[in-house]
């Protein structure tokens, strides 16, 4: 069994269509410790202390959040800022999140094909968010692909919303239960509302 | 309806005159004779039927010390012995001393002297504590050496009332003027006159021991089973019941009544029903005492002091005037300082009202003769007359004077800051706090010693002195101090404070606290950089938890807090120009009343979830409609 830290940022909770369930789900998923940074933090003052013991009993982190220009909501980065400190996440002596797992789960406005070469964005979403796997990979992190949805502004519309958060209910549950193939998970562009191929089979082992 | 129309002359007579008394400044006892004086010798309305009304108003007295008994805590009194005895009783016995001197000097028989002396040695606790209450005096050294004298006074009272009839002059007793029964302390005592001597000591201790054990073992139960009928109106006939009783029991045995309803006071002061009972019976003792009042003035002989006013004014100043000078010595003595000798020395200068219950026990008996007896009712009434006179006399020539002469003088600055701070309240130390946590030198003033200790003691040195003195300010290097921060309590001090710094020292900034959005204008205008509201800040605070206590996510809350903020110091800035030194304009309210709606608007729009409250700016989803996303 793994512990998952769900750390969650919205800045306006109360217009949250795709983000606020999702983060209701990762609620009642047992072995998650979620947090809302905002919701605790409303003024920036960070408790780093804290956070980083948060980070120390915990084995995958998850960072849960909108894609706001291609990056994360600004407490964020105010919480990478503080709480990533040298001699805790990095350097030398900073092997405290050494061997954990890291990822984003992220809800994007754009369409899918937006996020390619070709698309409106020029680039896929594995580069845009390349400063989160630098991140996690400068602090002896694995990442994983992003979870993410696309589209989100019409999402909350059809059925779309639910699937999308039974998979990420399914997705939180496999980490806890370490049953997520980290060799595929890694490689995968994205992971999307299908993760049977993500999922080590009990059975055949 | 004779008795009717007498009760309506009297409270008549009480209701105009008293409150124009205390308006003036003159105190209740003092309205109370004049409007006697006014209804009995000047227009006649009342006349010989005084006296009788007079020996049932004495009962008054009785309940007075009932009443001062139940304020007399035996644990507080413990505490104020050395006061109480030292101060108190040396004021009482030197006073009677000085003037049982003179008495006999002057040819008085010594009983007579002495009974002079006694009554004369009394103060008005009625006047003084009302107006050292009302001065907020109270509170000095002055005013608590005062109230302690008074208390031991009143204490004094109760062996007084049980010595005069026993100076009573040979050839007056008997004389078949004993018609007074509240007092008929040693000579009342008829049902026991039969016993022989011991016999009538034992009963007498025994009903007294009887008082003290009945009062602390079978009163309580009593009170808490009426108490629990809830029945409020046999309640107080209980506490009225228990004063009479007593009354009548002591009479009976041939004591003071008034020393038993004390002691029966005493008793109950630290029980569960004390301020019930002191509520139940106090109406009744002011209006008995008030009528009391009434009728020593309604009994004044205009006649006699008409025919000699010099002598009986100067009477007057010369009982003051020895009053005074033996309370000075007390002063001296007891190293009262500067202005609170002065205070102590003048305020209780006069004879007090328990000269009139004791000149009726005196004349009941004939320790005193009745020539001289209307003669001092008149001087001590006098006397009375010229207190607020003495206590304007403190407080316009003597207090001004003698505070810069003796007031501890401002501490020696020698210390040098970028900072001045004016001012060690609650706000201040937030202040200063602050910055010298941050590292700086702050120079710091305040006037209240007690402040300065406590600060001292967490390490915080404050210098004494008063912030408002230019010289002070100077002392406190603000010629090359950046930066002065006014952090004053009172409105006015603060504007002149900021002013004057503003002036003087135009390179310093000067950052003041704000009592509200008006001072902030005028602390502006007086030269301040910043003028801060001193409760908005933590108002906001409280209403924004207030907004998440009701369910609002604490961001949600944050966001529309600071919008409201900003719109209120958004408004505060525009309403500026519309501010005048005189106050506020029609321009200045519907300026207010504009900006206000908008707010109101806003923040109803947002919570509706319309999203177009611009003030917030909070992040917002884009269109669903826009094609190129």
């Amino acid at each position: 069994m793994a512990k998952a830290l769900v750390i969650y940022a919205h800045p306006r909770p109360d217009r949250s269509e795709i983000n606020g369930p999702l983060f209701e789900t990762a609620k009642a998923v047992q072995g998650v410790t979620p947090v809302d940074l905002y919701a605790e933090y409303p003024d920036f003052d960070i408790d780093v202390d804290r956070e980083q013991q948060r980070l120390v009993e915990h084995d995958v982190i998850v960072f849960q959040h909108p894609l706001y220009w291609y990056s994360a909501p600004a407490i964020m980065k105010e919480w990478q800022d503080l709480v990533l400190e040298h001699g805790f996440a990095y350097g030398k002596h900073g092997t405290a999140l050494a061997g954990k797992t890291f990822m984003n789960a992220i809800t994007a406005g754009a369409k899918p094909d937006a996020y390619s070469q070709a698309g409106l964005n020029h680039a896929d979403l594995r580069s845009l968010l390349l400063p989160f796997e630098a991140t996690a990979h400068l602090c002896g992190m694995r990442y994983l692909a992003p979870f993410a949805l696309f589209g989100a502004g019409r999402a909350s519309e059809g059925n779309q919303l639910d699937i999308h958060r039974n998979a990420y209910d399914d997705l939180l549950k496999a980490l806890v239960a370490d049953r997520l193939d980290f060799e595929k998970a890694a490689a995968a562009p994205f992971l999307g509302d299908v993760l049977d191929e993500f999922l080590i089979k009990t059975g055949a082992m | 309806m004779e008795l009717l129309s007498e009760a309506f002359v009297y409270l008549c007579a009480a209701v105009i005159a008293v409150p124009l008394a205390n308006r003036l400044g003159l105190g209740s006892v003092l309205g109370y004779l004049i409007a006697g004086v006014v209804i009995g010798p000047v227009i006649g309305l009342v006349g010989s039927e005084t006296t009788e009304v007079q020996h049932f108003a004495e009962f008054g007295v009785v309940m007075m010390l009932f009443l001062v008994g139940l304020e007399l805590q035996p644990a507080m009194l413990w505490n104020m012995r050395k006061q109480l005895i030292g101060l108190g009783g040396l004021q009482v016995a030197g006073t009677t001393a000085v003037f049982g001197l003179i008495g006999l000097a002057l040819g008085l028989a010594w009983q007579t002297a002495l009974a002079l002396g006694m009554i004369l040695a009394l103060s008005s606790t009625a006047i003084v504590l009302q107006t050292l209450n009302e001065k907020g005096w109270l509170r000095t050294t002055g005013g608590q050496s005062s109230f302690s004298v008074l208390l031991t006074q009143d204490i004094a009272v109760i062996p007084m009332l049980a010595v005069l009839p026993l100076l009573a002059l040979g050839s007056y007793h008997g004389g078949g003027q004993h018609g007074d029964q509240a007092h008929g302390g040693g000579h009342g005592g008829e049902a026991l006159a039969a016993l022989p001597g011991w016999a009538q000591a034992v009963i007498i201790l025994a009903v007294i021991a009887g008082i003290i054990i009945a009062g602390r073992h079978l009163l309580r139960p009593v009170f808490r089973f009426i108490a629990e009928a809830r029945l409020r109106e046999i309640f107080t006939a209980t506490a009225l019941l228990l004063v009479i009783g007593i009354a009548l029991l002591m009479d009976f045995v041939g004591l003071s009544p008034a020393l038993g309803t004390f002691l029966a006071g005493v008793v109950l002061s630290d029980s569960d029903y004390r301020h019930e009972l002191e509520s139940d019976i106090e109406p009744f003792k002011g209006l008995l005492l008030g009528l009391f009042f009434l009728t020593v003035g309604a009994g004044i002989d205009f006649d006699l002091l008409f025919g000699a006013p010099l002598l009986i004014a100067g009477l007057a100043v010369g009982v003051v005037l020895v009053k005074f000078l033996c309370l000075f010595a007390l002063a001296v003595v007891f190293k009262l300082q500067g202005a609170d000798r002065w205070l102590f020395a003048l305020g209780l200068a006069q004879a007090g009202e328990f000269a009139f219950v004791l000149f009726g026990i005196a004349g009941g008996t004939g320790v005193i003769p009745p020539d001289l007896l209307q003669t001092m009712t008149l001087v001590v009434a006098l006397s009375m007359l010229l207190t607020p006179a003495l206590f304007i006399l403190y407080e316009k020539a003597i207090a001004p004077r003698v505070v810069i002469q003796t007031e501890r003088a401002p501490d020696v600055i020698d210390k040098k800051g970028r900072v001045v701070v004016a001012g060690m309240g609650r706000f201040g130390q937030v202040v200063s706090r602050l910055l010298l946590t941050a590292g700086y030198d702050v120079v710091i003033l305040d006037h209240d010693p007690q402040t300065i200790e406590n600060l001292g003691r967490i390490g915080i040195k404050t210098f004494y002195g008063d912030a408002t003195r230019p010289d002070l300010l100077h002392t406190a290097g603000l010629e090359e101090a950046d930066l002065f921060i006014a952090a004053l309590d009172d409105r006015d001090k603060q504007l002149m404070v900021v002013e004057h710094v503003a002036k003087t020292y135009p390179k310093v900034q000067i950052l003041a606290r704000a009592r509200d959005r008006h001072h902030v204008y005028e602390l502006e205008r007086a030269g301040a950089l910043l003028a801060e509201r001193e409760t908005f800040e933590s108002g906001l605070a409280v209403g924004r938890r207030a907004l998440i206590a009701l369910g609002e996510h604490p961001f949600r809350a944050r966001t529309r807090t600071r919008a409201f903020r900003k719109h209120d110091i958004n408004m505060l800035e525009n309403l500026r120009d519309n501010y005048n030194d005189g106050g506020v304009d029609k321009s200045y309210i519907d300026a207010m009343r504009a900006q206000s709606a908008t707010l109101f608007e806003l923040m109803r729009a947002e919570h509706a979830g319309a999203g177009e409250g611009r003030d917030e700016r909070g992040w917002n989803p884009p269109p669903k409609g826009d094609a190129t996303l």
